[in-house]
Formats: C-alpha cells, structure tokens, sequence
C-alpha cells in the first residue's frame, strides 16, 4: 500500500464518505434484492388491491359507458385527464435526474436515478391507461394509431390530442430503453452475485452477456450518453405537447402562451416531489443513509424550490395577464378559481405549490427528512389539485352563464383515481424487489478508484474523530 | 480482426496496476480484453480505445425519424385532402412536433441497435475472451491477454510484477 508514512489513510468521495470500496456498493445493492420482510408484502398487497379495485371500476366504466363518470357538457374532461396530466408530470423528474443532470456531469445523480428513472416508466405506464381509460371504448384505442383504414381516412395530423399520442408513446418508449439500458451492467452484476439458481437464469437472460469488456464499456458510454442527449429535449417537449392539449383551444383559462414552459416546471415540481416521497421511506427501510445523504436531500430541495418559484411565478402571471388583457372572460374565469365553487382547490394549489415550498428556504428544513418528507407530500398532492384547477374549474364555468356548471365526482372516478396509485406502487414495488434499485456501476464512477499508488498532495485531507485520515475526493471523475 | 481463443486472465484489485499490466502487455505485442466493474478513463487510455462509432447510428436514425415524420403526415394529408380549422392541408407547423417526436424515437431505437450490434450484444455464442471472473462486476479489474500457449509465461511475469492478485491461465 501506500508508503507514505502517517497513520491509516482512508479515501472517500466527497458525495459518499460512507462507502468505503467498490465491493460495498455491490453488497448493498443486493441488500435491496433479499428476502423481503412483512411490510413489503402488506405494502403490495395494499397496491394489488387498490389495482383491483380500479379493473371493477373499469369494467363497470365499460359496461354502463362513460356516463358513469361525473364528466357532463360542457365538462368533458375531468379526473381522468387530471390524472393523466399529473402522472406524466411526475415522470419529468426521473428523466431531469437520468438524463439532463447526466449531461451536466452532476455527481450527486448516481446513486438517485435508477429509482428516478424507474418512478418515470412507472409513472409514464400509469398515465397511459387513463385516455384508453377515457375514450370510453377502450377497444377503438387503434383509431389514434395512423393505420390505414378501408376508407383512407387518417388521424389529423393538426390536432394535438394526436401530437399527444406521439409524445406520450415516444416518451414512454424512449425512458423503457434508456431504464433498461442503464440496468444491464447491473443486472450483471447481480447475475454475478446471485445464488437462488432461478434468479441467476433470469439475470443471465436479462444482463444479455454483459461482462464489462473494454469494447462494452466503449459503445455503452457512448450510447447512454445519445440516449441521455436525446431523452433531454424529449422530456421537455412532453409535457409542452401536453400543456397545448388546451393552450390551443380557446377556453379561457387555456388559451394561454405560458402554458409548455408553466407546465414543464409544474412537471419538475411534482417530480421531484415524487422522488423524495419515495426515496424517504426506502432510505429509512434499507438503511441506504450511505447513498442518499445529506448533500442529495439538499441538492433535491433546491430542485424543488426553485421549480416552484417559476410555478408561483406561472400563476402569478395569469392573474396579472387575465387582469392586463382586458379579456372579460379570461378574468371571469381567474376570479371564479379563487373565489367560485372550487376555491378551496384553487387555494390548496396555490399554498401547496407555492406557499409551503417556500420553507426550503431554512437549510434546517432541508436537511429535515420528516419535514421534506411531509412537503413532498403536499406537494404531490397539491399539483394533482393545479391540474384539476386547470380543467375543470375552465370548462365549468365558460364563456355564457347559463352553460356554468358542476362538476361531481363519482366512485367510478374516485375508484379509479386510487388504483392508479395502486398501480403505480405495484410496479416500484416489484422493481425494488427484482431489478438493482441502485445503480451499481454509476455510483462507482463517484467513487475513488482503489489505487496502489496515490498523491495525497492533490487532494484536501482531513482528519475524522477517529483520528483516521481521511481524503476526500470531490468526485470519482478526477483522481 | 478474430483474436487469438488462448491466454491468461489476471485478477487486479487496483486500477493502476491493472493499467500498468495493460501498457506492458501492450508493449510486448499481446491483445488484450480488459474487464471493469465501471467504466474508467484509466483503461481507456492504457487500452488506447478509438471514439466509439454509435454515433453513426444515433445520427443516421434521427434524421430517418425527421424524414419519416414529415412523410407520414405530409403524405396521409395529401392522400384525403380535408381542410381542418381553415389551415394548409401540408400545415409544416403543426406538423414539426410528429417530425420531431420520431427524430427521438428513432434516434434512440437506432442508437442501441448501434450499441447492440457494436458492443456484440446479445452474447450469443463464444464470448470475446474465454475466461471470466465474476468480481469483475463488483470490485476487481481484469485483465486477458491474448497470447499462444508458449508465451504464458511471459505474461504470467508480467502480470505478477504489476501487482495481480490473481492469475489465472486458460489450460484447454
């Protein structure tokens, strides 16, 4: 080892000063794949009924037809399109952390993206049920697809629900890949560590041969880094495609040019909230403190913090627009989501989004994991509420008087509306059984390479209360 | 290009020993198949690894989806000419978001089929270097050389000397 003479010498990441070597990350990595304890299993027994539930929902849904749903002229769109919108909102998050923090070198992504990234598939898989879910006659599902058809006819290419239908496809798509891509040379590494014969089949199957060869690793980098420059302006151009849905209708309350960059930012904030809300509870579970530390519960809250100020700003700008155009209607509608029928959701969106992540601010409340926890929370709950006052509150009251309406939600909807979260929970739920839920090849690229030789002279050292000196290194991409 | 199916596989718990083996085995004229549990810039440079050419196919695939894009709409337009909302019936606005959606699909489904077919994924058949260790994916470096079997010795010295934990020689 090392012939400098002084006391044992420990070098660490800066990001992970808990991790001591490589074999470490593997060991904890498959901590996560054992036997799962009763609280899991009630956990997925709680999502499978929730999903249950939902497919009795949905064929009573099928069966008596859409009228089974609160939606009534001139509210067309109600939950289920809320629910659409907020759960492909919340898989912007994963593909900010997997891919744009990718681009920008971030060091504190590694050990947070694989769940990032699952939460995205999973989310992205949840929100594509629900205009299936919709249409009402989930059978004709096809007719969006440009197939041709006996009489030559094709979607209309002009329409936004049908750049939707490319967007959401390509989006869902596109994460699938670039999640399993990242997953292989994990799930070689699990392959390589498993001992139930039925797991090291599966592995075997699934890691396609991956054994970390130099000519591996040359395409791999190089592929993850396109997928990562591709999945960037996609994820960003998702929920802009989803924000035109209604910016190109001329609904007051819609018909706004804010809406792509208010909504990809409302994406981000739900998200991220998303993330933490699962990364709490695991990090508590599996004693994961080592990888999800102080420095990326910090650098999350700030994610949040920021994307909600543009929110605040978003809403902000409405009202300052509604009451600037002079537009009678437009400020009709503005007014009535703060004072009318649905005021208190209008106002739990705002205090939810705006006003509660504004506590960020206090690095106590940062570093809190009880108190972000609780935030993430309010959070999602509160986007789910900003997505509702953009629909139905709208379309509720438009335009004439005498056309104002309620909107009621029924158990079908409601029903509904759980399972999806059911769903949602069932599918992270067996990934963090079955697939590596951290990502062990990533989080050694932060890691300092154990070296025979070492030039302690480049690197701060510091001395911790055992009296060990430690170095730390900023990040693995040096050294 | 087929590299020799014979050789010695060093085990290397160090990154710069397992380098050092490389620039040595390099110099002595042997082939090597290097293993590491992530990737590092280290044994790229010792292994003097070229740009990867997925890019190629990364480009090539994203402007097929652009082109596929503009056809699909353009032409399924033009083939039931309907005017909609009092806009062009080839209306390229409204049409770039479907060009650009299947720029991304396609950049990405041709990316990994460039990833697939250059990494030679999936491994079917002999793998690239007969022998293996499965700590290369968790901690260790490896190291193969490719040599004859009556060169064995020369690399087993070299590898020790660089500080191998392990050698390990192919005695098929």
């Amino acid at each position: 080892m090392s012939t400098v003479d002084r006391p044992v010498t420990a070098i660490r990441s800066a990001f992970h000063p808990d991790v001591e070597s490589y074999e470490q990350v593997n060991r904890d990595a498959n901590r996560l794949l054992t036997k799962p304890g009763k609280g899991y299993l009630a956990l997925l027994g709680m999502a499978v009924s929730l999903v249950l539930l939902m497919v009795v929902a949905e064929l009573h849904n099928i069966w008596f037809g859409l009228g089974m749903s609160g939606l009534t002229n001139p509210v067309g769109w109600g939950v289920y399109i809320t629910t659409f919108v907020f759960w492909v909102g919340i898989g912007h998050a994963g593909t900010l952390i997997s891919a744009i923090l990718y681009l920008f070198r971030a060091p504190w992504r590694q050990s947070i993206y694989r769940f990032a990234e699952a939460m995205t598939v999973f989310a992205v898989l949840t929100a594509a049920l629900f205009p299936i879910i919709h249409i009402g006659r989930p059978w004709f599902f096809y007719w969006l697809l440009p197939l041709p058809s006996q009489r030559h006819l094709w979607p209309n290419f002009r329409s936004p629900l049908l750049w939707d239908v490319f967007a959401v496809t390509t989006y869902l798509t596109v994460s699938s890949v670039f999640f399993f891509i990242g997953l292989i040379p994990d799930i070689a590494a699990a392959r390589d560590s498993a001992t139930h014969p039925m797991r090291k089949r599966v592995y075997t199957i699934l890691a396609l041969g991956w054994k970390g060869t130099d000519r591996e690793w040359r395409h791999f980098t190089r592929a993850y880094l396109f997928l990562a420059a591709l999945a960037t302006p996609l994820v960003l151009s998702v929920h802009s495609v989803v924000s035109w849905d209604f910016a190109v209708s001329i609904v007051p309350g819609w018909h706004t040019t804010i809406f792509a960059p208010y909504f990809v930012a409302g994406a981000i904030l739900s998200g991220v909230a998303m993330v933490v809300t699962l990364m709490v509870p695991v990090h508590r579970i599996f004693r994961l403190g080592a990888y999800f530390t102080e420095t990326h519960y910090d650098r999350l809250a700030k994610l949040l913090l920021l994307t909600s100020l543009i929110v605040g700003y978003a809403y902000g700008m409405e009202y300052f627009m509604a009451y600037y155009s002079g537009e009678l209607y437009e400020r009709d509608v503005f007014w009535d989501r703060v004072t009318g029928q649905y005021w208190w959701a209008g106002w739990s969106m705002i205090t939810f989004n705006a006003i509660i992540p504004q506590l960020l601010w206090i690095p106590k409340v940062r570093r809190n994991l009880n108190a972000f926890f609780l935030i993430s929370i309010f959070v999602n709950i509160g986007m789910w509420w900003e997505r509702f006052v953009i629909i139905v509150p709208s379309l509720a009251h438009s335009y004439e008087p005498w056309k104002f309406t309620n909107y009621h939600l029924t158990w079908v909807e409601a029903s509904i509306l759980l399972g999806s979260f059911g769903w949602f929970f069932m599918w992270f739920l067996l990934f963090l059984r079955y697939l590596p839920g951290l990502s062990i090849a990533e989080i050694k690229e932060v890691l300092p390479p154990p070296m025979r030789r070492h030039d302690p002279a480049e690197h701060m050292a510091q001395t911790d209360a055992s009296g060990t000196q430690v170095e730390v290194y900023p990040t693995g991409y040096y050294a | 290009m087929s590299k020799l199916r014979t050789g010695v596989l060093g085990v290397f718990a160090h990154l710069d020993s397992a380098t050092d083996a490389i620039r040595r085995l390099k110099g002595e004229g042997f082939e090597i198949t290097s293993y590491s549990p992530t990737p590092r810039h280290e044994v790229e440079e010792a292994m003097e690894t070229p740009e990867s050419p997925v890019r190629i196919f990364t480009l090539t695939g994203a402007f097929t989806g652009t082109a596929a894009g503009t056809a699909l709409a353009t032409w399924t337009s033009i083939d039931w000419p309907l005017i909609v909302g009092g806009k062009e019936i080839v209306s390229l606005p409204a049409f770039s978001v479907i060009m650009f959606e299947l720029t991304i699909l396609l950049g990405a489904l041709s990316t990994v089929a460039g990833l697939f077919f250059l990494g030679r994924l999936p491994h079917i058949g002999p793998p690239e270097a007969p022998m293996y260790h499965p700590s290369f994916t968790a901690g260790n470096f490896g190291v193969f050389a490719h040599a004859p079997r009556d060169r064995y010795d020369d690399v087993q010295r070299i590898m020790t000397d660089a500080g191998s934990e392990e050698v390990l020689v192919d005695h098929r």
